[in-house]
């Protein structure tokens, strides 16, 4: 058993090798079966990790009710965002836990499917998870059936109803769901989908239960969250946090720039949050006020000299690429949104007329696709637009900052791709 | 379409997906369906009394009129 109020617990005895199962057991405990798993659950207040920040009791509570006896459990490691790296450090760390979590919820919801889903771009991690699922193979034949699924990357890719598509069909787009709460289906089993780290988390709860859980974190955000910390940082960290933390401090620890002009919270779909907000606990609770949340636990650090209107055109312009191109008002609004960037960065003509377009393009765009990548995109539009009005203002002025004619640039964005070249299968 | 009772709404629903922009919906809902500069259509999200006679045929008229079959009239209860 590992100590309730110690820090790491997620990525304990993290070192270059993953556990293997035996040291697993040695250090987390033999899982004890007689708990009351789904109390616990609901008791330990876990909200999912993907982003979202679903109750995942409620979840479970959802798909326990469904019909039917070929149910799946999908846990998701495709970490669709640039800036996020934490399913791969986990996975890369404990493996087991993030299995055993699976198994967990496989045994509340009866399920007797369980797919691991880490994107092919990932051998090393592949690698660690074959591994791990040899060696329980090895140990005991009994429970549900698990299985390594490798999604080619895509931004979209990692979205539920994209990644349950693939599953089904071998094709990573996602589908339109008109009801919610929606529950997504593999050919006709339901199917219920888990970020990698919060099934690490059930993985705990499970064996410690709520109490022990509740240990660390606020009230309303119990536990600990891995954040990975991008941009103005000297190497790209993941680091494991309890909830509630002040961003300052999670900023201190990762080695960055604790006087930064701006951070990105949430990813390349998140918000934009001037510097003076990293007073801030890093718990959605606080970053509601200033309508951010928690997300997927990505920080991006601009520092003073980066020019955030700069940063939004290339973040704008390859999440545009990465649209799956189905809906219309994604497929054409968001390089529309991006070429009205490109204007008021390099400051042509009409550049004012390209600031108001943006705007109201950005208004029509909002929640017209059948996913959520447009509104992600435009969220993060606005709130650049509020956040670096000075820098906006000099640009539409004529007299744009020294950074956005260097060449240096904070945000990591992927080699951009040509259209013909994306694969979705 | 069942009974229709006092307080009752609906919205005229499109999946983004089906939809390739033919523009039809406009034409035969206007009031209910804008048009963006590539020709997608921007459905009224507020809900409209389904007493609203004139409304909801103009909606069905989208619904059976659309190439694609991407629309669909969606209930809401009203309070009762």
């Amino acid at each position: 058993m590992i100590s309730a109020s110690a820090l790491p617990r997620l990525l304990h005895r993290a070192s270059g090798q993953p556990l293997s199962l035996a040291e697993h057991d040695h250090e987390f405990g033999l899982v004890s079966p007689q708990i009351d798993l789904l109390n616990e659950l609901r008791e330990s207040g876990l909200t999912g990790r993907g982003g979202a920040g679903f109750p995942t009791a409620t979840k479970v509570e959802l798909l326990r009710d469904q019909r039917g006896h070929g149910k799946f459990v999908v846990v998701n490691a495709m970490e669709g965002e640039p800036a996020s790296h934490k399913d791969l450090a986990l996975l890369s760390a404990n493996p087991h836990l993030v299995i055993d979590g699976a198994e967990m919820l496989a045994r509340m919801i009866g399920a007797n499917h369980i797919a691991i889903c880490v994107s092919r771009d990932n051998p090393l991690v592949i690698n660690h998870v074959n591994r791990a699922l040899h060696e329980r193979s090895r140990r005991s034949q009994r429970g549900p059936e698990i299985e390594l699924h490798t999604p080619p990357w895509r931004y979209v890719a990692g979205e539920e109803s994209a990644l349950i598509h693939w599953l089904g069909d071998k094709e990573s787009l996602p589908q339109y769901r008109p009801q919610r709460p929606t529950i997504l289906r593999i050919g006709r089993s339901a199917a219920l989908v888990d970020n990698a780290e919060t099934c690490a988390n059930v993985g705990l709860i499970g064996r410690y239960g709520a109490e022990w859980y509740r240990t660390l974190g606020t009230p309303a955000s119990p536990g600990s969250t891995l954040v990975s910390v991008t941009g103005a940082v000297a190497k790209a960290h993941v680091i494991e946090v309890a909830l509630g933390t002040p961003v300052r401090s999670i900023l201190e620890v990762a080695g960055a720039d604790t006087d930064p002009s701006a951070i990105l919270l949430g990813g390349y779909g998140g918000t934009w949050l001037s510097g003076e907000n990293i007073r801030l606990p890093f718990a959605t609770e606080y970053l509601k006020e200033v309508g951010a949340s928690v997300g997927a636990g990505i920080i991006m650090v601009l520092p003073k000299r980066a020019c955030g209107i700069l940063e939004t055109y290339r973040i704008t312009k390859w999440m545009a690429n990465e649209s799956a191109r189905q809906c219309g008002p994604c497929a054409f609004g968001l390089p529309a949104m991006a070429d009205d960037l490109q204007q008021l960065v390099s400051g042509g003509q009409g550049r004012k007329h390209s600031l108001d377009r943006l705007i109201r393009r950005a208004g029509e765009i909002d929640g017209r696709g059948a996913c959520k990548h447009p509104d992600g995109v435009v969220r993060m539009v606005r709130t650049a637009l509020q956040v670096f009005e000075k820098d906006l203002h000099n640009h539409i002025n004529g007299s744009p900052c020294v950074a956005s004619r260097e060449s240096k640039f904070y945000a990591t964005v992927p080699r951009f791709e040509r259209e013909e070249d994306l694969v979705w299968e | 379409m069942g009974v229709i009772r006092r307080g009752d709404n609906f919205v005229l629903k499109v999946n983004p997906i089906l939809c390739d922009g033919f523009g039809h919906c406009h034409e035969l809902a206007p009031e209910l369906v804008q048009m963006d500069e590539w020709g997608y259509p921007i459905i009224q999200r507020e809900p409209t009394p389904l007493a609203n006679a004139r409304a909801l045929q103009s909606a069905r008229y989208a619904v059976r009129g659309c190439p694609r079959q991407a629309l669909s009239i969606e209930r809401i209860a009203g309070e009762s």
